[in-house]
């Protein structure tokens, strides 16, 4: 048997563009459930961080209450932190209402809506031949 | 500091064997608030999976009672630590987080408003548009002449402008408000509409940067025997106006330009590393 999906909330602490009712609802409803899962204040932020927490976020099977998909997968691909493509699925709260967004995450099925790569994406160096000035 | 060279905090809300649980509406309350500040967190009750620690540090808050918080295995004070919070009410608890925050020493959340291209890497085709054209130095080459966004914390905030000139609509600024630039899916109709492969340079009829060397040099030549430095701020607006509305850039971030000299400078070094990327890279 699979195992169960790990549930991350992306809470976009530093913009307005998610539907502030949106995000709070989804909350509010993760933490009625009782249900265990990983929140972060803004995964923008992190992957310009190249936070290291991100490669275990990104851990599969794994769903994502964020925001567009296409967006979300190269956030955390910036960050070396490539996403499983078979086994993410991520729900845009920007367009969907909290109870779409709970109820998928909160389902026991995965559904799988990263963008499929035709190629792996370049890994990041360390050190660039090329700096910015 | 680098935004390179910290951590977020994480912070555990331990809910399992041994310690007490939280009232659903405190809990939203107490995690809603940390998220605001900036913090990660796990709720953790031993009801699901989580994501496993990283070298990160992290706090974790439960109310133990009488039987204390478990001891830990871990000599790592700076990374891991434990609070107990019995008898504190959410105030209480967040103020305590910022403390422990501080003393390890964990990145401090809203330092820096998070505004950055993100490339999309199925669709770029690495032509080093967005780095001929970027005066801030965002963009760099890696090791094998790939474009890739290296200094994130030098875009300037609400600025879409390298997403315009990007012939595939390739780089996305996840905050921004409408798509594709937002990273919602790429239509037919984007890449037709001229919006998308609008060249900014030609908005004002040619190269952006000789037009703001020549309208300023006129417009010092003319506000010289003038001596009125007023109109030549004018002027300078007026000119950017168009920019801004077509390209949808905030007027601040054009009006925050550099000098007509320093903006040329910069763009031919600009220019020089994406023709140095574009010849030095292997046929593919």
């Amino acid at each position: 048997m699979a195992d169960p999906a790990r549930i991350l909330f992306c809470n976009c602490t530093y913009a307005q563009v998610v539907p502030k009712e949106v995000k709070a609802e989804v909350l509010r409803q993760l933490c009625a459930s009782g249900v265990d899962f990983d929140a972060v204040a803004d995964l923008c932020e992190m992957s310009a961080r190249r936070d290291s927490s991100l490669a275990g976020l990104a851990k599969g099977p794994v769903k994502i209450a964020a925001c567009y998909p296409r967006a979300v997968k190269w956030l955390f691909a910036a960050a070396q932190a490539p996403l499983p493509e078979e086994a993410t699925e991520i729900r845009n709260m920007r367009v969907e209402s909290a109870d779409e967004v709970t109820a998928a995450l909160r389902s026991p099925d995965l559904s799988p809506n990263v963008p499929a790569s035709p190629a792996a994406p370049p890994v990041a160096e360390e050190s660039p031949t090329h700096q910015a000035p | 500091m680098s935004l390179h060279d910290q951590s977020t905090l994480r912070v555990l809300l331990y809910e399992g064997p041994g310690s007490q649980a939280w009232a659903d509406e405190e809990r939203f309350d107490l995690l809603s608030q940390l998220l605001e500040q900036g913090y990660s967190l796990t709720r953790r009750a031993g009801t699901g999976a989580v994501a496993p620690a990283q070298n990160q540090p992290m706090l974790l808050v439960g109310r133990f009672g009488q039987a204390g918080p478990p001891e830990l295995v871990s000599d790592r004070t700076d990374h891991l630590r434990v609070q107990d919070v019995e008898g504190k009410n959410v105030a209480e608890v967040v103020e305590e987080v910022g403390s422990a925050r501080q003393a390890m020493q964990a990145a401090e959340p809203g330092a820096w408003k998070p505004w950055f291209p993100v490339i999309d890497f199925d669709r770029c085709t690495n032509c080093m548009q967005c780095l001929s054209f970027c005066l801030f130095g965002v963009y760099g080459v890696d090791g094998e002449q790939r474009i890739q966004v290296q200094n994130n914390e030098q875009c300037k905030t609400n600025c879409p402008a390298c997403s315009r000139v990007c012939p595939e609509a390739a780089i996305m600024f996840p905050k921004y408000k409408t798509g594709p630039i937002n990273g919602d899916v790429v239509s037919a109709e984007d890449l037709e509409r001229e919006k998308m492969k609008i060249d900014i340079s030609s908005l004002l009829g040619g190269d952006i940067y000789s037009m703001l060397r020549d309208r300023t040099e006129r417009a010092k030549s003319r506000f010289s025997k003038e001596r009125d430095a007023d109109k030549a701020l004018n002027e300078r607006q007026k000119c950017l106006t168009k920019l801004a509305q077509e390209g949808d850039i905030p007027a601040e971030v054009l009006m925050s330009l550099p000098s007509p000299e320093e903006i040329q400078a910069r763009a031919e070094v600009a220019k020089a590393k994406a023709k140095s990327a574009l010849e030095g890279r292997s046929p593919e």
